[in-house]
């Protein structure tokens, strides 16, 4: 199977602001072209546009705002792991031989309507994601005997790694009492526990090994990815204290590249809500049941930026479409040792965990110098 | 007769596939199994307490039926994880269902 390298990226700010979905789109667009000019444009044959915004045609629409022509336009959607649903189909194409370049575009904005999942009755009138967040918390507290102090600590260092991300949608630090102080959505949830809906953009353009190394120096290769669904229903989660799909994905991802979870030097985990961090973390395999949050103090108290080190949802926002390809971007810069004051030392394998609707499904990508 | 029909009826039905048995949930015309037609069953069914929380002064928790189905329901007393409840109250407002469990 060739392989398939990510040449370039572009990003713009996290924020609460007004903006359409087709200048978002091209204001990322735009950012990484002007990061690589000598990308000749008219060699991208697929755009794909992530997102859940309901305005239609925009890959088209991107597509026709930069110059391009691409033989194969067209959105993707899958709530909030829409973003490395995109890369993985554009991925596809390229191993298929059916596109050689991808530009692969997500954006949203804060008023998204991927935020609740209608279908989903079984929750009665508990449709907000702060329910099933709140059910997670409680469960996985229950099952080992976890404090909202302990969990709190994951809000207090993302929002900590944050402050060096100049794209973050948070530039403030916290307490842990500040977190627990802050408002009480359920007993089992603060706000500062949750990631927000925001505003952003953030691209990426893979390409085929041929045609990567003759764009850049230091493709930065995909070399595992795994993917699970196991079911839509928030409610048909078979643990509320695990994540099936993420372990499955997980496992899946790093069979492929031919790593487990020790030799993975820095990643991106889906921390929507507090909780969901250490869940992540044990079900992708970097630390056993129930110890999830002895690791993430261990990293706070050590200033290891090894986990979320842009400050994760909750730092930076969560405009939904545009996570996965900002986690992914993340890492990017962590194996190029270009992500400044958040660089992890000697970076040279990631691992990106983007998931939807509460761990019904989940991808994980292994990225490679 | 769906099982949203007795829903908004205020009735809980059990929806169950007419040729492997299977309960069918989240409800569907068609069984997720076979994808053998749907009826349901009535009845006063138990459901057992899995897990819950509370928003200000309201308890919300996930209660299992049948060892299959389950929903999110408010109860209105403290309740106790692997308590045996009853569907008290149920229907549709403004397009979302609603469950009640004592």
């Amino acid at each position: 199977m060739i392989k398939v390298g990510i040449v370039a990226y572009g990003i713009t700010p996290f924020t609460k602001d007004d903006q359409k979905i087709e200048s978002l789109l091209l204001k990322s667009t735009k950012n990484l072209f002007d990061n690589n000019p000598e990308i000749i444009r008219n060699d991208i044959d697929a755009v794909l546009v992530s997102t859940n915004n309901n305005s239609k045609y925009l890959s088209p629409i991107l597509s026709e705002m930069v110059g391009i022509q691409p033989k194969i336009a067209h959105s993707i959607e899958s709530l909030c792991n829409s973003g490395t649903n995109s890369i993985v189909s554009a991925y596809s194409y390229i191993v298929s031989g059916l596109a050689d370049m991808v530009l692969i575009s997500g954006a949203e904005r804060n008023d998204s309507p991927g935020q609740i999942l209608e279908w989903d009755n079984s929750r009665g009138e508990f449709k907000h994601p702060i329910f099933w967040a709140s059910i997670f918390a409680k469960s996985y507290k229950r099952k080992f005997s976890i404090s909202d102090e302990q969990i709190a600590l994951v809000s207090v260092k993302n929002h900590k790694q944050a402050k060096e991300n100049p794209n973050a949608l948070s530039n403030k630090t916290f307490t842990i009492q500040d977190v627990i102080n802050s408002k009480k959505l359920t007993d089992d949830l603060r706000l500062l526990d949750c990631s927000r809906p925001c505003t952003g953009s953030a691209s990426i353009l893979l390409a085929s090994e041929e045609t990567a190394r003759k764009i850049t120096d230091m493709p930065i290769w995909i070399t595992g990815i795994g993917q699970k669904t196991t079911s839509a229903g928030f409610t048909k989660n078979t643990s509320f204290s695990s994540m099936e799909s993420t372990k499955l994905a997980g496992q899946a991802a790093l069979k492929m590249a031919n790593h487990n979870a020790n030799d993975i030097d820095v990643a991106e985990v889906h921390d929507a809500f507090s909780v969901c961090e250490p869940m992540a973390l044990e079900s992708l395999g970097f630390s056993k049941p129930g110890n999830g949050t002895n690791m993430i103090k261990e990293l706070y108290e050590t200033n290891n930026f090894k986990i979320n080190p842009r400050g994760g949802l909750i730092g930076s926002g969560h405009p939904l479409g545009a996570t996965g390809i900002a986690q992914t971007i993340e890492i990017i810069q962590q194996l190029e040792s270009s992500a400044t004051n958040r660089q992890v030392d000697n970076a040279k394998i990631g691992l990106v965990h983007n998931m939807s609707a509460a761990a019904t499904s989940s991808t994980v990508l292994v990225l490679e110098k | 007769m769906s099982f949203e029909s007795e829903l908004f009826q205020g009735k809980f039905c059990i929806p169950e596939c007419t040729i492997c048995k299977k309960i069918v949930w989240p409800p569907s015309e068609f069984c997720n199994h076979c994808l053998g037609k749907v009826s349901l069953k009535q009845g006063d069914f138990e459901g057992k307490i899995i897990e819950f929380s509370r928003q200000n002064e309201e308890y919300f928790c996930i209660v299992e039926f049948e060892n299959t189905i389950r929903v999110i329901a408010k109860i209105l007393h403290i309740p106790e994880i692997g308590q045996t409840v009853k569907i008290s109250k149920c229907g549709i407002f403004n397009q979302n269902y609603f469950f009640y469990v004592n």
